[in-house]
């Protein structure tokens, strides 16, 4: 008897649920041994640089330049040439990016055929090969506007020709879609609520963006930011025609100049060394440095996130 | 749900019967109209949410809007405050009057609209910053950036939202620690704080507890007056307690729009007495 007072029915037993049957643990051992071979490569990777380039990774190779066909010496100028790229690269490109993604997500008649053609060219440009981003920065940027710079200001050849400015102005370009499709998805994440609060208490278009948006979409922004200097850093495609220089005996001071980086000074001390084994070390140590240099980038980026979205939360 | 008619609906303090305030409202000169709809009709797309809507809103009182789900209430309140161009696909005609403006006549200054109508939503949506920089907000986004200026407005619409008492020795801590009730109360705060004539509140209660409701309700009673309030509520205890008129809505088409307590007691329309006593909603 319940405590009702009512008889009670006993029901039919349900079948049991069936726990484990072959193809599941199959399928679960597939994606453990996936997991652990991702796990294994980094570890491989990682701890091949580490052992080899650890001895060489000292003062003076960090503050030094390559000296002897580059047999010795340090990467000084690479790295220096690598900052100031991956610099001038979110300068330029995170004011465009956000700037896109705010008229894509809030100022664009969504149905217009101008909105979709921009939507489809961003998608595709996220597509393209960095190679082709790298000629087309040759082409576009040096010799067409480069030359006319020239041509206008009546010089000799001080802007047509491959520097840094237009090396990271490509590599913006090549990041472009990233920041633009992450600001966008950023910005949608923000809540509808937030946006009609604001204009509800007569805060104008421009306002709500810049107050209410802007600083909600910050964290998100961010990401876009550092999957695009983690990229910067270590792309060479891009900047093989448009700045990179195989060796400089100085460092750049205009942003006309030609500049070192790290990735190019890897291709070339692995494939353009007079003498492979005398520059093995030097090697390893340049490859180590840039991924210290990307891994540092990134977590800086990270911490500066995660404090955003303390704050956000009402937390800190 | 079913409402008792026999019975006056409960109201906060004593109140008129129905013919002594016939008899004062006849000797008082009507209070001036606030906001008006005129034949009214607005389409998202093809739907035509609201059909040839006409009321006129005295001003200093409390309307409240009832009706079922989905039958325009919401999208008549956004359109007092022109919220509703936000969403692509809306049309409309007729003419909507806030203080004696055509709010849709070309050359309307939609910012300063809304401005002069404040909105409270369903959920309370403060943003992510300090309680003080939420009721800061709007006097900001007018250009008053001096903190001995904003100060004295903050703490007078804190007070008259009731919540003064409650947040004064913690102003700068951020506004998504507060209860939700409170935080409603901070949104109503932060719209007070530009001066409004009007204040739209939707559903301003359905995502609070019962204690913050009340406290809700009893702080529309205390801005009476001062604001010409507009509340939609699916709540209809809550009309009766709060509101001097009821504008009764089904699907799209105003029904019935007249005193609160006529309208709970001896509704003019069929359409209306089923609503209320519960045959459907």
């Amino acid at each position: 008897m319940s405590a009702l007072g009512l008889p009670l029915v006993p029901l039919p037993e349900l079948p049991r649920a069936r726990r484990a049957d072959w193809s599941g643990s199959g399928f679960t051992l597939l994606s453990a041994i996936a997991a652990g071979l991702i796990v294994l490569m980094v570890v491989v990777i990682l701890g091949d640089v580490a052992l080899n380039g650890w001895a060489t990774v000292t003062w003076e190779f960090l503050a030094g330049a390559p000296r002897e066909g580059m047999t010795k010496g340090g990467i000084f100028p690479a790295i220096y040439g690598t900052l100031l790229l991956v610099v001038l690269m979110v300068v330029a490109l995170v004011p465009f990016g956000v700037g896109a993604a705010v008229w894509l997500h809030l100022y664009a008649r969504q149905d217009s055929w101008f909105t979709k053609s921009v939507r489809f060219a961003v998608h595709n440009l996220a597509g393209v090969p960095s190679i082709v981003f790298g000629l087309f920065g040759l082409g576009f940027f040096i010799q067409f506007i480069g030359r006319e710079m020239d041509r206008a200001m009546g010089l000799d050849v001080v802007w047509g020709q491959p520097a840094l400015l237009w090396a990271s102005l490509t590599l913006a370009l090549l990041n472009l879609p990233v920041v633009i499709v992450t600001t966008e998805e950023s910005l949608r994440t923000v809540a509808r609520d937030q946006r009609e609060a604001s204009l509800a208490l007569g805060a104008t278009r421009w306002q709500t963006v810049r107050h209410v948006l802007l600083p909600q979409a910050l964290p998100g922004i961010l990401t876009g930011a550092i999957l695009a200097v983690a990229r910067g850093a270590g792309e060479v495609a891009p900047i093989l025609f448009t700045g990179a220089a195989y060796f400089l005996p100085f460092l750049p001071k205009a942003p006309t100049d030609q500049f070192m980086e790290l990735g190019y000074h890897v291709f070339v001390l692995a494939t353009q060394s007079p003498d492979v084994d005398a520059t093995r070390p030097l090697l390893y140590g340049t490859v180590m440095v840039l991924l210290a240099l990307t891994f540092l980038l990134n977590l800086t980026a990270i911490l500066l996130r995660s404090r955003l979205r303390a704050r956000l939360l009402g937390r800190g | 749900m079913t409402l008792d008619t026999s019975q006056p609906p409960p109201v906060h303090g004593p109140r008129p019967t129905l013919p002594e305030r016939e008899a004062l409202e006849g000797s008082l000169p009507p209070a001036p109209t606030r906001l008006a709809a005129r034949e009214f009709n607005l389409y998202y797309g093809t739907h035509h949410a609201l059909k040839q809507v006409s009321l006129e809103i005295p001003s200093g009182s409390v309307t409240a809007i009832i009706g079922p789900s989905g039958c325009g209430k919401s999208t008549l309140l956004r359109s007092f405050n022109r919220m509703n161009d936000l969403i692509p696909g809306v049309h409309l005609n007729g003419h909507m009057v806030v203080s004696g403006h055509d709010v849709y006549a070309p050359g309307t200054d939609v910012v300063e609209l809304r401005r002069r109508v404040g909105m409270v939503f369903q959920r309370p949506n403060p943003f992510p910053k300090s309680i003080f920089e939420n009721v800061a907000f709007g006097l900001r986004m007018l250009g008053v950036n001096d903190r001995a200026a904003l100060s004295p407005r903050v703490e007078q619409s804190l007070r008259r939202a009731a919540l003064w008492d409650e947040v004064r020795d913690r102003l700068d801590r951020s506004a998504l620690q507060l209860s939700g009730g409170q935080q409603q109360r901070l949104c109503i705060a932060r719209c007070l704080a530009v001066e409004p004539e009007v204040i739209l509140m939707d559903e301003p209660a359905s995502a609070l507890d019962p204690t913050a409701t009340v406290r809700i309700e009893e702080l529309i009673l205390e801005l009476k007056g001062r604001y010409t309030i507009v509340v939609v509520t699916h709540n209809m205890q809550q009309a009766a307690r709060i509101s001097d008129r009821t504008a009764f809505m089904l699907q799209g088409e105003l029904v019935e729009y007249d005193d609160t307590r006529r309208v709970f007691t001896s509704p003019r329309e069929k359409l209306t007495e089923d609503y209320i006593t519960g045959r459907f909603g």
